[in-house]
């Protein structure tokens, strides 16, 4: 929300000035590039390098990694490139990644909008809802909902979802309930505009921003989920492979061939705290009130 | 105080039945029973198998049954390991994980605490970077990560310990995989406190205290402190559910019998009753947790007791 309206200046938007605030901030910038670099080079990467991330190399059988010859990160105990697989991993753990925290923070602002915009019985219901979903262990349904449906790539996007949403549902409801408070929601309603349309044209993009933060800490924290997974062999299958498979492949060799836990492990943190500096540098950037 | 415990009391029964539900529409609309198998087994001996299972009845049936074998505190049998029922794996494995899971809270509510008032009272000192640098290291390296790590370095490069394994409760074996949790749960326990002190120690009626004259061990400890426990125990609740997160993989990492390797041996093996039963275990003590917490802070706070 602008803490100030400079009337001055009228091209200055709230918005412009976070983009300021931002760039400002060199370690959440320095983050945001790492974080579309690593994204370009795992999308890119795979189809320009000259090995397949399925195929075996039986020439190169758990390789130690080293530039001279075309394995750079070594290779696995089947003569795949680590390397290739890698980035692989990097795209799927970051499709589970951003589709998942997309769906859920759709879920959670509808949900969260609705309750604190209608409020009354429909809220507590909701929110009751939610402090319920809070006390289940999702880690155990989640690995439930993969053994009884599959384990096919959108069914693990789909558990993750299913219990990542009531974060953002409570913090989009209490937005929305001092939202509801203001003149112009006010003035909307006394102009007769309906229920749905104040909630999704006047109160939900008043709350980007909010969310805007918070999908960014959402997506390290749903890549972490998904990495659980599938390191206990509950998430993707192989031959496809996530950061996840690839550490728990990495951790089974570790004294015969301590890269192939290394140099995905090092993506994966790296990945992580990028996020969660980038997602520290937005709330500032964003929230000026709060520094 | 009464009437609140009785109120927080009401909320965890739905909490618990709405979870058994959950779990059981899930296992239904599972394709494939428990019973099939690739051997042909002629139909009668299904159908007999499906009665003493009571597979045959309605799904609401099956639901009520299963409610009131709960409250008689009995789990079922397990459809995998035969000639096993749920009780007796869970009471051979229970053991194992409370003895980790609690000798690391122990330990993490000690250290955390301790090392997060330290950071606090002496900011910027070498105890300070310590907690910060754990801090952003415990959000960096998940236990899946500084789990291996720390069997490359203790156990293959030093070998001082174990890599993994079980002994009846032999320490060296106990070491490693209680040090990977209690440095997961430190490093979120003494940010939290750290914070929470740094704030009250700025508060108006600490600077108060120490205008007084009052002397800083007695500010501290009679004033500072109880208040800035409150954040502390605020986030033991979600510490308990992501405790079980670091649970599952400590335990698959060092490979230690307890709950967690039933948990993800029988979600493999398709043995529901197993997985139904460890669910509502888990759950039940996760909620109970929840609501000891809810408690303590009533008690420390009262102003939440709405």
């Amino acid at each position: 929300m602008p803490s100030s309206t400079l009337a001055a200046e009228p091209e200055r938007s709230p918005w412009r000035d976070a983009m300021q605030r931002f760039r400002r901030n060199k370690a959440a910038v320095t983050s945001l590039v790492f974080l579309i670099l690593i994204t370009l080079v795992c999308v890119i990467g795979p189809w320009l390098l000259p090995h397949a991330y399925d195929s075996t190399d039986w020439d190169a059988l758990k390789l130690p990694p080293a530039l001279t010859h075309s394995h750079w990160w070594g290779t696995d105990e089947s003569g795949r490139d680590l390397l290739v697989r890698c980035l692989m991993g990097g795209r799927i753990s970051l499709m589970v990644g951003i589709l998942t925290t997309l769906t859920s923070i759709a879920l959670g602002v509808v949900w969260g909008a609705c309750a604190g915009y209608i409020g009354g019985a429909v809220d507590q219901v909701m929110m009751r809802i939610v402090d319920i979903m809070y006390a289940v262990p999702y880690l155990l349904i989640a690995i439930l909902l993969v053994t009884v449906l599959g384990r096919d790539f959108y069914l693990v996007v789909l558990a993750i979802t299913a219990f990542s949403w009531m974060d953002t549902a409570r913090l989009v409801r209490g937005q929305t309930l001092s939202l509801r408070q203001m003149e112009f929601i006010e003035a909307a309603r006394a102009m007769g505009v309906s229920t749905p349309r104040i909630v999704f044209e006047h109160i939900v993009p008043n709350l980007l921003g909010l969310v805007l933060v918070y999908a960014t800490v959402t997506v390290p924290s749903v890549i972490l989920t998904e990495s659980v997974l599938s390191f206990l062999g509950l998430g993707i299958q192989e031959p496809m492979t996530s950061w996840g498979v690839l550490i728990h492949d990495g951790a089974q060799m570790l004294d015969s061939a301590a890269w192939l836990l290394i140099f995905p492990a090092l993506m994966l943190s790296l990945t992580l705290y990028s996020f969660n500096y980038l997602g520290d540098g937005l709330r500032d950037a964003l929230d000026p009130k709060d520094r | 105080m009464l009437a609140y415990t009785f109120r927080r009391l009401l909320i965890t029964i739905p909490t618990l039945l709405v979870v058994i539900g959950i779990v059981y529409i899930l296992l239904f609309s599972a394709p494939g029973g428990p019973f099939d198998s690739e051997r042909v087994v002629p139909e009668a001996i299904q159908a007999q198998l499906m009665s003493k299972y009571h597979l045959d009845l309605p799904y609401w049936k099956q639901y009520l049954l299963y409610i009131g074998q709960l409250l008689q505190g009995d789990l079922g049998v397990s459809y995998r390991y035969a000639d096993w029922s749920v009780n007796e794996l869970v009471s051979g494995a229970l053991p194992v994980s409370l003895a980790i899971g609690g000798l690391s809270i122990v330990l993490s509510l000690l250290i955390g605490i301790l090392m997060g008032a330290l950071a606090a009272l002496f900011r910027n000192s070498l105890v300070d970077y310590l907690v910060m640098a754990l801090g952003s290291l415990g959000s960096v390296l998940p236990s899946f990560v500084l789990g291996p790590l720390l069997v490359l370095a203790f156990a293959i490069g030093l070998q001082w310990l174990p890599s993994g394994g079980w002994d009846h409760f032999s320490w060296p074996f106990m070491v490693l995989p209680v040090s990977l949790l209690t440095l997961i749960n430190v490093s979120t326990l003494a940010r939290i406190m750290r914070a929470s002190l740094v704030e009250v120690m700025n508060s108006n009626y600490i600077r108060t205290a120490r205008a007084k004259g009052l002397p800083i061990r007695l500010i501290v400890f009679r004033h500072a402190l109880r208040p800035s426990l409150l954040p502390v125990v605020t986030i033991l609740g979600p510490l308990a559910v992501s405790s079980i997160t670091s649970a599952l993989v400590t335990e698959s990492i060092f490979s230690i019998p307890g709950l967690g390797i039933l948990v993800v041996n029988g979600a493999a093996n398709r043995d529901y009753t197993l997985v139904l039963g460890l669910v509502v275990l888990i759950t039940a003590m996760v909620v109970l947790v929840n609501l000891c917490v809810d408690l303590i802070y009533a008690f420390l706070d009262p102003r939440s007791r709405a």
